[in-house]
């Protein structure tokens, strides 16, 4: 059996399926040859794309519908504790992880090797259809989809009706042929086949193509593209970061093949920022002057950063992603040495109030264990335009920094930094829990405040804050293809949409042959009477060919120097 | 740049006005649809004659010939109550009416805020309202006897009342994140073919309720007033390849947009996983029509799905769950 969509417009389908041919019982690889070419051509037919493409849009799903690993990790696991039944199982399961996890690249590989199985032979069929004739005459042009019958009592023969036909299609691919005359001495019947719009089928085909593209293009830069984050002090004494090893950054992302060399070798620095508010505290301009050099010994350059608008260096992108603040605190310690510190705080809310620790390592004056004993960490949060609304809470009541205020919480003792990492936004709480770290005084303070510290009578002045703004670097070299290819796909899409694709045939019976199945209509006509029968066949876009096929079998009607009645004009 | 407020409030008194003459169209179609009469699928032997077809003798004044088949692919129309008629009329030219104002209306939004009309919920979905209007109007200034301007105009108002009672913010200024041509691409890009599609959505509901109607026999009331499946499905089909093309370039734009703003193209944020999801059903939906035994109804029922996605991203989305683009919403 050979059944195929019937709308494809092959011979194969005008005609009732025959037998395929050279078919012989199958031995033991037989069999299997035979049960692979099955699932081969099931795995590429139309039926099973349209429910791979289902399969997709449902496997994407839960992508919105759950909290992700790569977008939210806090909220993640989050989720999980308070699911303990099925948050775990959804993790092993990858469905925090969904377009990483091996079931969605089963079905978007299946659906990419069906479009690939699909597409190359019907490409294939259709330079073949290019380079031969418009296909012959359907033998029963009333099976199709559209079709009618004419029946004319003039003069004009059979030949002169069908290149009248053929000078009426326009635009279209068309071709004459004889059939045999049905008796002797009797005139041939001729046929008028044509279609139009193969550029229909290169539209589509340049479509499905792109998608590969963009396939190709979207896991190369995840092979090879990555992503850093860092948080950069505003100010003349920024330290700025530069790029050229992972370690500059706070937080890189590689993708599979990155492995930290060859990256852009740029520098830069935050030198000021800027940022605009409305009255209602919706920010208008975030502007970072930037000043920076391409590559190790390149002469300085400087450029405004702006959301919206990346610096573009050497394939790399650095972007602004926010900003926020560093208190600078001046502690003047038991000894009498003074120090200042200074240490970006993480913005939690939109008046970026900033929540962060400064963190005293080695406090001077101590030397060996004593160190551990000494350690301080001011804990708390930095308001920006302070507000002590709730009792003694501090809250940031505008994101400018019009009333910069900071409530600090000071911990003493051993902050357990030699335990392994932790977070530069906190101190580790299980320190204070097994008692090695104190917590002490708290106070709120405005710039030019100072505290005490109890206990030891160390000494901290609020003493001012920079800006800081968060930077992101990217790197994906395939993102212009991604782009092309996009443009492409848009490009075959609309070919492929505007573009009918048509088949018309006529079968033009010289006078009193009849035509074979005319039957009861026979009876009605005079005996010279020329017999033309029509049929059309359209592909996916049928809708709407009824006009167009109707207007087409006007071709073959008389023509009369009366303006043509519109009421079969298309919509 | 400062708020115009005069403007503003004009562009919501207009709003407002464009919602009432909807209401009055509606009451208009609703007449109209409930005067049809039942169609029936039928061959108008005249009509074809008329089109100067099917004659003995070839010319377009002889002796009619009854074709051999089906239907050449003209529609048998319903005769109507003149009554019914008239008020279809009436509710064409008010919605006319009313889709002005409604333009008039996001015009003097976007002068009073002095940027492109699109920046909140309210915004965009006053546009796509207006949208689903205007391919309305196209399709029924085309094809006179199409009485289901009922069907068109629930759902409108529907999403303006949302739009005019919850989602309304006042006319103000954008955060630095939204400022960039590709977001004004983009979102405009989005309401627009977002609106076709959701029309294109609404001629498949019908399609599928007509199509129950034709297998069931004449129980349903309202199937039998339906235009008959070929036009809705012609309808449904001529809306979603224009919409779809328009969609897809919208998703490219919001691409770009991403790449520029947010430092990747694309990041499998919920809002991208549902435009995604969306586009992947139209697809589906042009797909099912090449496909055999999938074409007429269960084709209809994926447009109707991807309908429902549509309105899941555009809505639903923006109010429940946070992403990057969530700041595009509420507040
Ligand atoms: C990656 C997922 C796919 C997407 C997003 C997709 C999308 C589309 C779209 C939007 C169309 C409509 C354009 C037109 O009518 O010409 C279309 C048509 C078509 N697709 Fe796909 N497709 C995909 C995979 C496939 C696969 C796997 C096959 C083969 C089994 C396939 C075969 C076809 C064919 C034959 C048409 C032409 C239908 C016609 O007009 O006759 N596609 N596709």
């Amino acid at each position: 059996m050979s059944r195929r969509d019937d709308t494809h417009l092959r011979s194969d389908t005008l005609e009732p399926g025959s037998a395929e041919p050279g078919y012989t019982k199958p031995g033991a690889t037989g069999t299997v040859i035979a049960f692979l070419r099955n699932v081969w051509r099931q795995l590429t037919s139309m039926r099973i794309a349209l429910m791979l493409l289902f399969l997709l849009a449902l496997a994407s799903l839960p992508g919105a519908l759950l909290p992700q690993w790569n977008l939210n990790q806090a909220k993640t696991a989050q989720y999980i504790i308070d699911h303990p039944g099925l948050g775990p199982l959804l993790d092993r399961l990858g469905f925090f992880e969904v377009f990483a996890s091996p079931w969605y690249a089963a079905i978007y590989l299946l659906l990419f090797i069906s479009l690939i199985g699909c597409l190359a032979p019907r490409s294939w069929e259709f330079v073949g259809q290019i380079r031969s004739k418009p296909v012959s005459t359907p033998r029963n042009l009333a099976r199709l989809p559209h079709h009618g019958r004419l029946v004319f009592t003039d003069e004009r023969s059979p030949k002169q009706i069908a290149d009248q036909v053929q000078k009426g299609l326009r635009g279209w691919r068309f071709t004459q042929r004889e059939e045999p005359a049905a008796g002797d001495g009797m005139e041939p019947v001729i046929t008028v086949s044509a279609e139009k719009g193969y550029w229909r089928e290169v539209g589509n085909l340049v479509f499905h193509v792109s998608l590969l593209g963009i396939l190709g293009a979207v896991a190369v830069g995840k092979m090879v593209g990555f992503e850093g984050s860092a948080i950069v002090i505003a100010g003349e004494q920024s330290e700025g970061i530069c790029s050229g090893s992972p370690a500059a950054y706070d937080n890189f992302r590689p993708g599979l093949l990155v492995d930290g060399t060859n990256m852009a070798g740029f520098c830069l620095k935050v030198d000021d920022f800027e940022a605009g508010y409305t009255e209602a505290g919706t920010a208008t301009n975030f502007i970072a002057h930037l000043s920076y050099t391409e590559e190790p010994g390149a002469p300085t350059q400087t450029y405004d950063l702006q959301v919206n608008e990346p610096l573009r260096l050497d394939g790399e992108r650095v972007y602004l992603i926010g900003h926020g603040f560093s208190p600078i605190f001046k502690i003047t310690f038991p000894n009498g040495e003074v120090r200042t510190y200074e240490q970006p705080f993480n913005v939690t809310d939109g008046n970026l109030t900033a929540e962060g620790a400064v963190k005293v390592v080695s406090p001077p004056g101590y030397t060996g264990d004593d160190v551990y004993l000494h350690q301080l960490a001011l804990v708390g949060i930095f308001a920006p335009t302070a507000d002590l609304g709730h009792g003694d809470l501090m809250t940031s009541i505008f994101p400018a920094p019009d009333k910069p205020g900071v409530a600090i919480q000071i911990y003493r003792g051993d902050l357990g930094l030699q335990n392994g990492s932790q977070s530069v936004f906190g101190i580790d709480q299980k320190q204070v829990d097994n008692g090695k770290l104190e917590k002490l005084n708290r106070d709120n303070m405005f710039i030019g405040d100072s505290m005490v510290v109890d206990g030891d009578g160390t000494v901290i002045e609020f003493v001012g804050y920079h800006q800081t703004v968060s930077l992101q670097t990217s790197y994906d070299p395939a993102q212009g293809y991604a782009l092309f290819f996009a443009v492409t796909l848009l490009v075959g899409l609309m070919m492929s949409l505007t573009i009918k694709r048509r088949r018309v045939w006529f079968r033009i019976f010289p006078s009193s042959t009849g035509a074979g199945s005319a039957g009861a209509d026979s009876s009605r006509n005079t005996s010279s009477s020329t017999v033309v029968e029509v049929g059309g066949l359209a592909r996916t876009d049928q809708a709407g060919y009824g006009e167009e096929f109707t207007s087409l079998m006007k071709l073959a009607v008389v023509p009369t120097n009366q303006p043509s009645n519109a009421s079969t004009g298309r919509p | 740049m400062a708020i115009d407020t005069a403007l503003a409030t004009l562009s919501d008194q207009l709003f407002g006005a464009a919602a009432a003459s909807y209401t009055a169209a509606l009451i208009c179609a609703a007449v109209e649809f409930s005067s049809a009469r039942t169609r029936k699928v039928q061959v108008n032997e005249r009509e074809l004659v008329a089109a100067g077809v099917l004659t003995v003798d070839g010319t377009s004044s002889g002796r009619p010939v009854i074709p051999t088949a089906q239907p050449i692919g003209h529609v048998a129309k319903a005769e109507k109550a003149p009554w019914g008629e008239r008020f279809g009329r009436v509710a064409t030219v008010v919605t006319v009416v009313g889709f002005l104002i409604h333009v008039g209306s996001i015009v003097a939004r976007g002068m009073a805020a002095g940027r492109m009309p699109l920046g909140n919920m309210y915004e965009f979905t006053s546009l796509i309202c207006a949208t689903v209007v205007g391919a309305w109007l196209f399709i029924k200034l085309r094809q006179k006897s199409l009485p289901i301007g009922v069907f068109v105009l629930v759902p409108v108002i529907v999403l303006m009342f949302i739009a005019g009672a919850i989602l309304h913010t006042e006319a103000a200024e954008l955060q630095p994140a939204l400022n960039s041509y590709w977001k004004w691409i983009h979102v405009s890009t989005v309401s627009l073919s977002s609106g076709i599609l959701m029309f294109s959505g609404i001629a498949s509901v019908l399609y599928i309720a007509r199509n129950r109607y034709e297998r069931k026999g004449s129980t349903g009331k309202v199937g039998g007033k339906l235009p008959e499946l070929a036009t809705l499905d012609r309808i449904a089909y001529r809306t979603a390849i224009f919409g779809f093309p328009v969609y897809t370039f919208a998703v490219i734009t919001g691409a770009l947009w991403a790449e520029v703003a947010w430092g990747r193209y694309w990041g499998w944020d919920p809002k991208e996983i549902c435009a995604f999801v969306t586009w992947v059903l139209y697809a589906g939906y042009l797909h099912a029509r090449a496909t055999a035994g999938w074409r007429g109804s269960k084709a209809a029922w994926i447009s109707v799905v991807g309908l429902i996605s549509i309105i899941f991203n555009l809505f639903v989305l923006n109010m429940v769950i946070a992403g990057l683009h969530s700041y595009a919403g509420l507040n």
